[in-house]
């Protein structure tokens, strides 16, 4: 009874052990880095890839997902970097904000010097042992994820951003694009540090080519001073065949106001994770999501926001549509520590079932240990009003297109949290744009 | 917003401290030995004069306890139980079965006079106002009386102990034993199966309403003993049933182990009610003691347009573990599930409810209220889940939280997976939402949002809780009308 089991390493994770081995000496960064990373991964050795046996991944069994583990891209060269970059050109649609762009996970190009914007590669940081790279992992309460630990352990290519007051209403845009002749992994991290009283909008592209197997575990953490303002967009359209596990770790200050959009459409299965722990009082916070999925794609979205402290607002609202054979996850965990009182959070999760066969899985989560505080949360699924549709078709639109009209009306709701008009056009475009994929 | 004054009284009124069920009665026992291996579980069967198939059943049950893990995925936090230092099974000495209540150890039936369950059939005709309840009274490990069965009898109803069950109605009892709860089901389940020791057995055949209540009252007495109860209930054909649980112990500083196996079964068109009133030692203010309830509760809507109800009203143990569910397999069938659950002291509640959709048609209703106070953990956990098949299948879930005090901890951990696109769930916590148009109707004569709340859900409630005997109503009434003034989700 209750013998210890030692665990079976799958293929992934025997070769992730051995790259780290052959890898850990010539990794960026001073000892301390290098401790940080043993440590780091010490503990994703210690669960391995995550199961369905960890609460977290109860619908999202990496280990079964993710057999192989391969290796990383090289980086691209000059030539390809450019193809790369030019097949991406329209994606998004041109947005009147400077970019980092990446290819295969590696930082190919920086903009131009903004004023208030200090931007740095992560291996010149590391190397450099620049200030920065302290706050690299800050967040207590992902500390124990193992994907974020494995990004951490192999953590070279990205860039470390510091948006200062100075730089006024500041724009940034991540641009990840991803396309090879093999497949491949990556592993980019983006440490965004705004400091108290600055501003900035930051938009986070992935995309990547068709029918290629590549692997990525992203991390993007955010820092945001008393008094800040960041407005979060991200676009998942990874290729078909991707497997996207991606982190987003956000800590806040006194009075910020933070709002976070994620848009999925794209990736074979992805993983999205948001962390936000709540550091000063007084913040807003404005999370939302929406997803759209057909074929036999599987997205998850877990949330696990920590009031820690009082007088917090925070609203989630995700949506999720299904199409065809599709599966969907939302996990969300609303934390509310003791003195946390005056805690306002409310959790929405609605799912739109379009096809017979289409999956979804909710778990709204609550934990709470103060008594003055309002949480509520709430979650759907179903599937079109039939009612709605036969008003809608009565008045002559074609089925399809009557649904097409009710899905981009389910989908509307969380893209206000969208500020900036020209970012909310782009998403709305691919909101179009897949249903009209639909036929 | 913080709870009203009045709900901190009521809630108050029924803390740990004021346990009025935690007196002892000293009485020589016949135990097994201590420990437990499969000359124990041969010991219970022996001592049950069971046949050789159910000593069988109980062995094989042993063997594949013994290769399983004992689950740590709840939200509760206690030393780890050495389940070779109980004892598995005690009788009052000198115990013959109870073929006449005059055989009965005095001592016993003070017992239950005290505890106000009234085990002499015309003491229960007079006095309470209710219709006739029928009581099968478990003592540790045994059955000392099963009330009315003679009555029953004539409208074909068979109410008794489950080891009477296993020599008199074999064929009922291997066609249905172990059906819903397989015997390696979980953890405590398996632990069961091996060891229980007796519990009820309720047939009603096809067509009949059970013309009175059925109730079992579970009294754990002797020290450092387990309980293992296993109760069966089939409900044939067309047929009705309305079953209630209730449970005390001895306020003692150990912990006992309480680990139950209940079995609802619903044939076409029967309707099983089933109530329970958990009122376990919960232990002292600081955690000294109580019950550790790991329970195993699971009805099957197994024919077309079936009904299992399940309510229950939670307030002792010190450590609840329970989740009673419904297997929605028949056409058309439904479940229920109504739960009041309050934590004071350092109970640790995780209890909920698993609502899953096999057949076309199915609807479930999910109203679960827990309260926590002093520094207690109370979590809501649930599943609702719906099959490939199970088009048109309807889940209401709502489930309200209220903290009293910052000393304690009010968890919701809801999951909700739906295969099926025609099926529709919806799970709400938020009290603004129960339905616009009674709320509507509520405010337009003049009531405030939150007493049109109150008076809507404790309505409901009201209404499931009155359906309990005499004896429960005390603990229940003051459940009933708490407010739900500062609910958080």
């Amino acid at each position: 009874m209750g013998a210890d089991v030692k665990p079976l390493r799958t293929a992934a994770e025997t070769a992730l052990i051995a790259r780290f081995q052959a890898a850990a000496n010539s990794l960026p960064g001073d000892s301390a880095t290098g401790r940080r990373r043993t440590e780091a991964f010490d503990r994703f050795e210690k669960t391995g890839l995550p199961t369905r046996r960890i609460e977290e991944f109860h619908y999202t069994d990496l280990r079964a997902l993710l057999r192989d583990a391969p290796e990383p891209a090289a980086r691209p060269d000059a030539a390809a970097v450019a193809t790369v970059l030019a097949r991406n050109a329209a994606f998004p649609a041109p947005l009147a904000i400077p970019s980092l762009d990446f290819v295969n996970g590696y930082l190919v190009s920086q903009p131009p010097a903004i004023a208030g914007v200090e931007i740095v590669a992560l291996d010149a940081a590391l190397a450099a042992g620049d200030a920065l790279t302290s706050r690299l992992g800050a967040l207590e309460l992902a500390q124990d994820n193992p994907m974020l630990a494995l990004n951490t352990a192999f953590m070279a290519e990205g860039a470390i951003v510091r948006v200062s007051k100075d730089a006024g209403d500041a724009g940034l845009q991540l641009r990840f694009a991803n396309a090879a002749d093999a497949p491949f992994s990556s592993a980019p991290r983006v440490l965004v540090v705004v400091d108290d009283g600055a501003s900035l909008d930051l938009v986070e592209t992935h995309a990547g080519a068709n029918g290629l197997a590549y692997q990525v575990n992203a991390v993007v953490e955010i820092i945001a001073g008393d008094g800040a303002r960041v407005n979060h967009t991200r676009i998942n359209a990874e290729g078909d065949a991707a497997q996207a596990v991606s982190t987003l770790s956000v800590s806040l200050g006194a009075d910020v106001r933070f709002s976070s959009f994620g848009l999925t459409t794209g990736s074979a299965m992805s993983r999205h994770q948001i962390f936000l722990g709540c550091a000063g009082e007084g913040a807003d916070i404005t999370i939302g999501g929406a997803t759209m999925l057909r074929g036999r794609q599987f997205a998850d979205t877990t949330l696990t926001l920590d009031h820690a402290v009082p007088n917090c607002n925070s609203r989630e609202l995700f949506k999720t549509v299904l199409d065809d054979e599709s599966t969907g996850v939302f996990q969300g965990k609303i934390i509310v520590r003791q003195h946390a009182q005056k805690t306002d959070g409310r959790m929405m999760s609605a799912a739109l079932l379009l096809a017979e066969n289409a999956t979804m899985n909710n778990k709204p989560e609550l934990e709470i240990f103060a008594d003055d505080v309002q949480c509520a949360h709430g979650a759907t699924c179903g599937q079109l009003d039939d009612d709605l549709l036969f008003y809608l078709m009565a008045r002559g639109l074609p089925r399809k297109q009557a649904e097409a009209l009710m899905v981009e009306a389910f989908l509307g709701e969380p893209l206000e949290f969208v500020a900036r008009e020209d970012v909310r056009d782009n998403l709305v475009a691919l909101v179009e744009g897949w249903l009209a994929a639909r036929g | 917003m913080a709870a009203v004054q009045e709900t901190v009284d009521r809630v108050k009124a029924i803390d740990v401290d004021q346990y009025k069920y935690g007196f002892e009665t000293v009485l020589e026992t016949e135990k097994a030995p201590k420990g437990l291996s499969e000359d124990t579980v041969r010991y219970i069967s022996a001592r049950k004069n069971e046949p050789e198939w159910m000593t069988q059943w109980r062995l094989d049950a042993f063997r594949r306890w013994q290769t399983m893990v004992e689950p740590t995925w709840a939200r509760v936090d206690y030393p780890k139980i050495d389940y070779q230092d109980a004892y598995y099974y005690s009788e009052p000495k000198n115990f013959s079965g109870p073929d006449s209540l005059d055989d009965v150890d005095p001592e016993i039936l003070k017992t239950y006079e005290k505890l106000g369950i009234p085990l002499r059939e015309q003491e229960l005709l007079a006095g309470v106002k209710t219709s006739k309840v029928a009581v099968d009274a478990v003592f540790d490990s045994v059955s000392v009386a099963t009330t009315f069965k003679e009555e029953l009898k004539k409208v074909g109803v068979i109410f008794c102990p489950i080891s009477e069950a296993i020599r008199e109605h074999p064929e009922l009892v291997k066609k249905y034993l172990g059906s819903v709860v397989p015997v390696s089901d979980n953890f405590f389940a398996t632990l069961n199966s091996a060891v229980f020791t007796d519990g009820s057995f309720v047939y009603i055949p096809e067509g009949v309403r059970c013309p009175m209540e059925l109730s079992t009252y579970f009294r754990i007495n002797e020290r450092n003993t387990g309980q293992f109860e296993r109760t069966l209930i089939i409900a044939d054909k067309g047929s009705y049933v309305s079953y209630l649980e209730g449970c005390t112990a001895p306020q003692r500083d150990e912990h006992q182990l309480h680990a139950a196996v209940v079995e609802l079964v619903a044939l076409e068109d029967a309707e099983i009610k089933y109530s329970t009133v958990q009122n376990w030692f919960p232990g002292d203010a600081e955690g000294k003691g109580g019950i550790y309830n790991f329970v195993t509760k699971r009805g099957d809507c197994r024919g077309d347009r079936s009904k299992i109800s399940w309510t229950q009203v939670e307030t002792g143990s010190a450590i609840t573990w329970k989740y009673p569910s419904c297997i929605l397999r028949g056409d058309g069938s439904n479940g229920e599930f109504y739960s009041i659950a309050i934590s004071n002291g350092r109970q640790q509640v995780d209890s909920g409810t698993k609502m899953i959709h096999l057949g076309k048609n199915t609807t479930s209703r999910i109203i679960s209220k827990g309260i926590a106070a002093g520094r207690s953990d109370n979590t809501y956990r649930g599943q609702v889940s719906a099959h490939r098949k199970a088009s048109n299948a309807r889940n209401f879930t709502n489930c309200d939280s209220l903290l009293i005090g910052d000393q304690c901890g009010a968890h919701t951990v809801p999951y909700i997976e739906s295969k099926n696109a025609s099926a529709v769930f919806e799970h709400e916590a938020t009290t603004s939402k129960i339905s616009d148009d009674q709320m509507f109707y509520c405010m337009q004569r003049g009531l405030s949002d939150e007493e049109a709340v109150a008076l809507i859900v404790n309505g409901f409630v009201k209404d499931v809780l009155q359906h309990l005997p005499m004896e429960f109503a005390v603990e229940a009434q003051k459940l009933i009308s708490i407010s739900l003034e500062g609910s958080v989700g």
